[in-house]
Formats: C-alpha cells, sequence, structure tokens
C-alpha cells in the first residue's frame, strides 16, 4: 500500500512540513528529512525549487532561488535521495512546477521518483483536468498519488468530482486564496471555510495548507482536517537556527 | 493537403501550444475571463466603446505610409504601419482600452499590469487615469532603475509601480508578480496582461484586440497599393502582440508571407540573446505552454537585449505555432544591426523608432524582397523611450 494511505488510516491528526531542497545549503536534503522524521513529523514535502515559483510567497521564493544558486536540480536531488528508504519509512512527496518534471520527461520523471520511494507529487501548475486527461496513467503505473489543491474558490461540484480521485491519498485545502506564507493568522473567514468542507463529508482526508506557523493556527487548521502542512515558517526557523533548531520547531507545533 | 488552422481552439491551445497551466488558486480568475471575454466582446455597447476609444483617443486608424527612400534604397515596396502615432506611442494601448473596457463590464475595481521597458505599464496607466481605476504596476527593480522616464509617466498618471525584487528582477519576474497578485485578489481585480502570453484565454484576447491593425492595413493595401493584398507582413516579437496583431486577418491565406523578428541581442550563440525560437525548447512560461529559454533543468532563463521591450525569454503561444508549422518565417537580428536600423530610419524617413521596432527594420540587410512586392512593416512604437540608449550608442 502506498504510504500515504496508510499514513492517513492513523487516528491522530498529521503534521506535514514542507522545505525547499538545497537551502540553507545544497546537501542539507538528507539531514533535513531525517531530523524531521526523528522529531515525529507525520509527513515530508520535498520542494523541488524552480526559478519561477508563481504559486508561492517571498519566503519559499527565496529559498528557491538560493537553492537553485547553491546547484541545486532535479537530477542532484534524485542523486541525493537515492538511498532515503534505507533510514526513513514517512510518506515523501515531491512538491514542485510543472515545466521542470515536463524537460525530465513526465513518464521518467514518475518512474524514477517512485524507485527512489517517493509515495506522491504535488504540482501546482499541473491543472487537474489536464492531469486526469494525460498523466494519470504514469502516476498511476508507477503508484504515485498526485494531490490536488482546492481553495475558498473552488466549487462544491469541483471538489467533489476532486474527492471522487483522492480517496486513498488526501486533498490539498489552501486556506485561503492567497500565495504562501502570505497571512497572518486565520480569520473568521478561513474558520468558516473549513467548517463549510467539513460539511461536505467527503470520502477523502485533507490537509490544510498555507498560512499554518505556530501551535495556534495548527490547530485551527486540524479541527476537522486530517492534518496540515507547514513551508514558510519551517523554512524561516531553519534559515534562523539551522538543522538543530528542527526538533524545537516541530515541538512548539504539537504543543 | 492538411488545412491548418492557427486561431485557438476550444481548450486554449494553438497546435501544440498554449492552454491555461496555472495553479489552483487561479482558476477561479481565469475561469471568469475565458467564459466572459467572447461574449462580452461582442456585444454591440462594448464594441461601441471601443471603437469610439481607438478613433478619437488613440488616434485609429493609424496611416499606412509609402516608405518611399526605403524602398528605394532596398528595391521593393515598403509600407509602414504607424502604430509609433498611437497615444502614449506603441501599438499597446489597443490592448489596454479593449481590456479595461472589458474589466469594466466584469465589474472589477482595481487594475494590474506588468511591464518591462514600461510601454505596457504606460498604457494601462493611460487607460486607468481614463477610467479613474486604481492601478499597480509591477516592474522589475531592474527595470525600473534603466527605465526612469517611462516610471515617472506611469506616477504621472496616477499608477502605482510597485518593483520585483524576485529572482531576476526583470520583465519575467515582473509578471510572476503581477500573477501573485491577481491570486491574493481573486475577486476584485483583473490582470491586464501586455502581450499575447500567459494562459488562455489571454493570448487570443489580446491578439483580438491588436487585430485592429491588420483589419486596417487589409483595406489601406487594397486603396494604396497595386496589389490587393501584401506579399510579405513584417514585426518585432517580444512577447508578440504587435506581430499577432498585423498578422491577424491575414493568418489563414497563404498568399500573405508572414516575418516574425527576434532578438539576437549580442548574437544567438553568444549567450547574451533573445532569440526565443532559435534557443527556445518546448516548455511551459507563465501559464503558457510554448517555446521558451531554459535550462536543461527546466529553469527559466534570463534573455538579454538591448531593447527591454524584446527582453522576453518566451514567445507567445500562436508564434510558437507559427514557427513550429513554417508559417512564419523567423528572423533574428543583433543589437548592432538594429541600431544602425534605427539610425537609418530617422535620417531617412524621419521617424525615430523604437528599439524594438528598429529590429524588423534591419531585416532588409538580410533578405531580398522582389521589386514589386509590398512588404508592410509594423512600426509598432516611437523611439522617444529610448532615447538615452541611442545617445549612450551613438555618442549623441
Ligand atoms: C514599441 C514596442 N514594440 C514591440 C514590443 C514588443 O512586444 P510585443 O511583441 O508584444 O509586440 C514592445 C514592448 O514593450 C514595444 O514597446
Amino acid at each position: 500500500m502506498n504510504r500515504i494511505t496508510s499514513k492517513l488510516k492513523e487516528s491522530k491528526k498529521l503534521l506535514s512540513i514542507y522545505f525547499t531542497a538545497g537551502f540553507p545549503k545544497l546537501e542539507d536534503t538528507v539531514e533535513i528529512i531525517k531530523r524531521l522524521q526523528d522529531a515525529g513529523v507525520d509527513m515530508v514535502e520535498i520542494g523541488l525549487p524552480y526559478s519561477d515559483p508563481l504559486a508561492d510567497g517571498p519566503t519559499i521564493q527565496q529559498s528557491s532561488t538560493k537553492a537553485l544558486k547553491n546547484g541545486m536540480s532535479t537530477r542532484k536531488l534524485f542523486e541525493q535521495i537515492k538511498d532515503i528508504r534505507d533510514h526513513i519509512d514517512i510518506p515523501l512527496i515531491i512538491m514542485g512546477y510543472f515545466n521542470p518534471m515536463l524537460q525530465y520527461g513526465v513518464r521518467q520523471f514518475c518512474h524514477d521518483v517512485s524507485e527512489i520511494g517517493i509515495d506522491g507529487l504535488i504540482m501546482p501548475d499541473l491543472p487537474y483536468d489536464y492531469w486526469l486527461e494525460y498523466h494519470k496513467k504514469d502516476y498511476d503505473d508507477f503508484n504515485l498519488k498526485h494531490i490536488q489543491l482546492i481553495t475558498p474558490q473552488t466549487s462544491e461540484e469541483r471538489i467533489k468530482n476532486i474527492d471522487q480521485q483522492s480517496k486513498d491519498a488526501f486533498i490539498y485545502m489552501v486556506s485561503s486564496s492567497s500565495t504562501t506564507g502570505s497571512q497572518s493568522g486565520f480569520a473568521e473567514e478561513q474558520l468558516n471555510y473549513f467548517d463549510k468542507i467539513a460539511s461536505y463529508n467527503l470520502d477523502s482526508p485533507q490537509i490544510v495548507g498555507f498560512g499554518i506557523k505556530d501551535n495556534i493556527t495548527f490547530h485551527q487548521a486540524t479541527k476537522h482536517a486530517k492534518g496540515a502542512i507547514i513551508g514558510s515558517a519551517f523554512i524561516k526557523a531553519l534559515e534562523n537556527k539551522g538543522v538543530n533548531g528542527i526538533e524545537d520547531f516541530v515541538k512548539s507545533i504539537r504543543a | 493537403m492538411k488545412t491548418m488552422n492557427y486561431n485557438v481552439n476550444a481548450k486554449g491551445f494553438y497546435g501544440d501550444f498554449g492552454g491555461a497551466f496555472i495553479p489552483e488558486m487561479l482558476k477561479p480568475n481565469v475561469d471568469e475571463l475565458r467564459e466572459n471575454y467572447l461574449k462580452i466582446t461582442a456585444q454591440k455597447d462594448f464594441q461601441k466603446d471601443f471603437d469610439d476609444l481607438l478613433k478619437d483617443y488613440v488616434g485609429r486608424p493609424t496611416p499606412l505610409y509609402f516608405s518611399k527612400r526605403l524602398s528605394e534604397k532596398y528595391q521593393t515596396q515598403i509600407y509602414l504601419k504607424r502604430e509609433d502615432l498611437c497615444h502614449t506611442g506603441a501599438h499597446k494601448i489597443n490592448n489596454t482600452i479593449g481590456q479595461i473596457l472589458l474589466a469594466q463590464r466584469l465589474g472589477k475595481k482595481r487594475i494590474i499590469a506588468e511591464t518591462g521597458a514600461g510601454q505596457h505599464g504606460v498604457a494601462t496607466a493611460t487607460v486607468c487615469a481614463l477610467m479613474g481605476m486604481p492601478c499597480v504596476i509591477y516592474m522589475g527593480a531592474i527595470d525600473i532603475k534603466r527605465q526612469a522616464p517611462n516610471v515617472a509617466r506611469m506616477k504621472m498618471l496616477g499608477a502605482k509601480v510597485v518593483p520585483a525584487e524576485s529572482g531576476s528582477k526583470t520583465l519575467k519576474d515582473a509578471t510572476n508578480e503581477a500573477i501573485r497578485d491577481w491570486i491574493n485578489h481573486p475577486e476584485d481585480t483583473h490582470y491586464i496582461i501586455g502581450s499575447v502570453v500567459g494562459p488562455h484565454p489571454f493570448p487570443d484576447m489580446v491578439a483580438r484586440f491588436q487585430s485592429v491593425i491588420s483589419q486596417e492595413v487589409k483595406t489601406q493595401v487594397k486603396a494604396q497599393s497595386r496589389k490587393e493584398k501584401p506579399d510579405y507582413i513584417m514585426a518585432c516579437v517580444g512577447g508578440g502582440s504587435n506581430a499577432a496583431g498585423i498578422y491577424y486577418d491575414f493568418l489563414n491565406d497563404k498568399d500573405v508571407k508572414i516575418i516574425a523578428v527576434e532578438a539576437a541581442g549580442k548574437g544567438v550563440s553568444t549567450g547574451e540573446s533573445a532569440a526565443t525560437s532559435q534557443l527556445g525548447k518546448q516548455g511551459i512560461i507563465h501559464g503558457s505552454k510554448t517555446l521558451l529559454m531554459q535550462s536543461d533543468d527546466g529553469q527559466i532563463t534570463e534573455p538579454y537585449s538591448i531593447s527591454a521591450g524584446l527582453d522576453y525569454p518566451g514567445i507567445g503561444p500562436m508564434h510558437a505555432h507559427l514557427y513550429a508549422s513554417k508559417r512564419s518565417e523567423f528572423i533574428s537580428i543583433t543589437d548592432d544591426e538594429a541600431m544602425q536600423a534605427g539610425w537609418q530610419l530617422s535620417q531617412l524617413e524621419g521617424i525615430i523608432p523604437a528599439i524594438e521596432t528598429a529590429h524588423a527594420f534591419a531585416v532588409f540587410e538580410h533578405r531580398q524582397f522582389q521589386p514589386d512586392d509590398v512588404v508592410v512593416v509594423n512600426l509598432s512604437g516611437r523611439g522617444d523611450k529610448d532615447l538615452q540608449t541611442y545617445m549612450d550608442y551613438f555618442k549623441l
């Protein structure tokens, strides 16, 4: 069974962490993943840095620019994590943009990440309908999950459609209409949106992302949802405290 | 023989190129636009407002001018489509007029745009002043320094100019920032994109607004030349809007040959170039599948040209299709060739062209035409904005 599918069967609320591969230092990737697992994180999103990350706010943009300057690339990342399954058993997801995947070759990309032991992909600018029509088979053939984003503007009909395709993975619920790292805490509007989605009683678990940065926002986001993803706040912590600060950061969220 | 269609299909593709590769966060905005742009632009009152403004405010129709001295020099019949005479000095305003009328009908309250050289920023700030709408222009921090007069014009027109500090701090990053702004304002804002780029329906919508150029050329050539239609249509291509506009009505008429002129910068193989058709590979930029300059790893690279309006790392998907299907001939022109052609046009015809436009005129040094060929060149903009560059280059 896909590791994402089995992880989601656990009864607890899940904490997932995003980091940009190659940041702060090129060779930090494996160390960061190990420390996240040791600190009790449930799932990790490995960010494949891109020159033009449209869906991301300044924190992730800057970490991506730095990572690329450090020499990160698709092939470099795959090389760094080729033996990752020797030490890591939590689900691993690659989050990136479609163009680098396209240049690598979509099917080849799926094949190679699946060999490494990656469980799913989040490609924000690979549209759901395009994925369904052209690339679902590539994902299915290599037992990879496509994680689809929804936003407060996504229609109920579309959410129900996405729900049918996401049952043994999860739906990535973007907390508000924004790029990553934009908000300062959740407002009434977002909390209402969380309630609304809960009222749909979807078959697929939901994990909330964008704007989760501390213990309070984590608990707000996971009141109904199965889990939450932290990105920008973690990258800021990495920048300030380095890999040695990872354990404390994770503790502060779970507290 | 299979007949080619050079217009966009229902899914937003020109052959293999185009589409809308956008994050889910952008979908409501793009869907709203796609579902409404054809409906709204077909309405009588929209068309009346658009035509009236183009006539009385922009100054259309722009003349088609027979360039006697260039024609003598190059032994062919050269006609200039005078988009440089449009209000604000370039074709860009045809598009911004169309889009602001559309934005109003969509109930939008706020306008954003990207700009490179500042021409599109000025054209957007102008229509926002005209309609009394707040306007935010994203411009690369480096371009803000290079294009000070246009920054001042935008400010004087009431726009807020926001520096794009991300990535390489030029046009592509300004476009990213505008798209991010749009993601963060999904309801009240319209994004007036500046060329035939971006996710569907932008390339088609902008091409339609610019197509007024080819409609005019069609009647003007018939009335003014000995031919029924032009033999050649030529334009510079940054994103490709002035080119799309002057090709539009001729796309499906094979008798009319089309030439696209790209910026070679210091030379196609010098590493400092913007000749996307020569250096680009298929990929995705700003939500569109097209040809773009990128590394083997799929990272978008920074182009170079002496003209800020041509250094975009991609070309519009229509142009990628025209290239791939060989409907259009692509020629690349270096900085030096363009500067010399700009000098020559000034001296022979008393017209100082934008440096973007000057690239198109350099083609006559490369390519022979028949004496009776009618060659129409899109004179997309005037050179006032480029005086500093001309001054530095020619030590004026
Ligand atoms: C005068 C002029 N011509 C051409 C261009 C290139 O844009 P496009 O290829 O969209 O016409 C620009 C862009 O700034 C311009 O100012």
